[in-house]
């Protein structure tokens, strides 16, 4: 249970537990916007279940991907737009 | 493009799914289950990091590895319905077709969310939503949360979040007390229950109550609770809300089946069959009735999609979860302090930033949508469109295809398959 990996988010490295998911690992940085609306404001999460589409940043280049629904691996690379 | 046939397709890999393609697989034939999500379980039985697979899934894992012919599919978008039963779906950026005999929609539900002040700050998030994501691994020690809406998933919501550290100010139930008394005297009689009616016994448990602002310019702050006309202000770093659950139709309706009015849930007959005759329903998605119950219409809809006998005593434990969910439906109906009129200025699509007030300048919810572009983001309404549907009692949005964003690829492959109805 312990295993951990290291992703990439905004260009920092954090180290997070294995399994985690995307939207779980930029909480870890604090409770802020991961995505900016399209009139600025900025928003987090908000089902949880891949419903909303609120958490959608970028990985691995592609984006719209739904945060809360993709679980973090070593290397991976996530870009919020804060 | 690929295309993948079998005898049962099965939509949604939560209790009602696994518990059709188990009994599915059992008979022998090809069955695939897909899922949206990275790992299968639904939100109840959701796996993470500090979650380990809960008994019955890992029962589940344990029996059904041994099936060859039973096909899972995670992290399985289905974005179309292109009709001779057939489904379109992306895996892994690609398109997939689905060719299949029978189908069982074991699509679950999401959440009620409704519009409050505030409600797009960052800290906000629904009552199964702050679940889910704890469970995904988010961390919450050390946070101070106020859990809100109604049902009792607001307990189990509360739970998990002090479970992992966080400290739990409020839960805040709109249902008034005397209703929700009734509720926990009444559960005395459902055993399996029991262990949420203690739970009931949690100090900050407040009932006839709602929230009606979070505070906060970049995350929330505080948040004020009104309870019968008396506001009060407490800090805060996360509210938790959500009013119940909603079913998951999105599929069923682009597949013509028909689903109730009221509540939304699919149509099903005594054999869990929706009005479309290959078609097949179980869990929240033909209606709103919990775990237990869920389970018990995925392995009647197996029975009845491999044409085999219903097992009698299945279809007795459904209709006592059946009556059980129904007197949860009373208990946390919707009052008018949960169904007030947020301030006009109040988001109501968050996709498009539409407020209530440009949406309630609007008779019906296409002119709004055609005037406003709400309910035209990335979610296709499924947030706003329930959120209306309780504010301005308007018709449920339906979503089109794609039923989710996806890639170009997928959609060309959806292009083909409407053109050339047979491959």
């Amino acid at each position: 249970m312990a295993e951990r990996v290291r992703v990439i988010i905004d260009g920092e490295s954090l180290d997070v537990p294995a399994f985690a998911t995307v939207a779980a690992a930029i909480a870890m940085r604090g409770i802020r916007g991961t995505r900016r609306s399209v009139t600025g404001e900025p928003r987090a999460a908000l089902c949880g279940m891949g419903v909303c589409h609120e958490c959608r940043v970028t990985v691995d280049g592609r984006a719209h991907v739904l945060g809360c629904q993709t679980l973090c691996r070593d290397g991976l690379s996530i870009e919020t737009t804060r | 493009m690929n295309i993948e046939r079998v005898d049962i397709a099965i939509v949604g890999a939560g209790p009602a799914g696994l518990s059709a393609a188990r009994m599915a697989a059992r008979a022998g034939g090809r069955v695939a289950l897909i899922d949206d999500n990275p790992r299968a379980g639904g939100q109840i039985w959701r796996q993470g990091p500090t979650q380990a697979p809960a008994a019955p899934l890992r029962q589940w894992l344990d029996e059904t590895r041994s099936h060859a012919k039973l096909i899972v599919m995670n992290s399985t978008k289905v974005a179309a319905a292109p009709g001779d039963k057939r489904l379109l779906l992306e895996r892994d950026g690609a398109p997939l077709v689905l060719a299949y005999s029978k189908l069982i929609l074991a699509t679950g539900a999401r959440e009620r969310l409704l519009p409050f002040d505030g409600w797009t700050l960052p800290g906000v998030t629904g009552a199964g939503g702050l679940q889910a994501l704890v469970k995904g691994g988010m961390p919450v020690r050390g946070e101070r949360i106020v859990v809100a809406g109604s049902g009792p998933l607001l307990l189990a919501a509360a739970d998990t979040a002090r479970r992992h550290g966080a400290r739990v100010v409020a839960v805040v139930e709109q249902a008034p007390f005397a209703r929700v008394a009734r509720f926990v005297a009444s559960l005395a009689l459902t055993p399996g229950k029991l262990a949420q009616a203690v739970a009931l016994g949690v100090a900050c448990y407040r009932t006839g109550s709602v929230v009606v602002k979070a505070h906060g310019s970049a995350r929330v702050e505080a948040v004020t609770i009104r309870t019968r006309g008396r506001d009060e202000t407490l800090e805060a770093d996360r509210i938790a809300c959500g009013f119940g659950l909603v079913p998951n139709t999105t599929l069923a309706l682009a597949l013509g089946c028909s689903t109730d009015e009221r509540d939304g849930a699919i149509h099903v007959d005594g054999a869990q069959r929706t009005s479309q005759r290959d078609v097949f329903a179980a869990g929240e998605c033909a209606g709103i009735g919990g775990m237990e119950l869920a389970r018990v219409e995925g392995a009647i809809a197996a029975q009845a999609a491999l044409g085999v006998a219903i097992d009698a005593r299945l279809v007795r434990e459904r209709d006592r979860w059946r009556a059980f969910a129904r007197r949860v439906a009373r208990t946390f109906e919707l009052g008018a302090d949960a169904r007030a009129m947020p301030s006009p200025d109040t988001l109501l699509c968050r996709c498009e930033d539409v407020s209530i007030g440009e949406v309630a300048a609007h008779a019906s919810w296409r002119d709004a949508k055609l005037q406003t572009r709400c309910g035209m983001g990335p979610c296709q309404g499924r947030i706003c469109g329930e959120a209306a549907s309780v504010l301005f009692g308007w018709p449920r949005a339906v979503a089109r295809p794609p039923f989710a964003p996806v890639c170009i690829d997928t959609l060309i492959a959806a292009r083909e398959l409407t053109e050339t109805r047979h491959f």
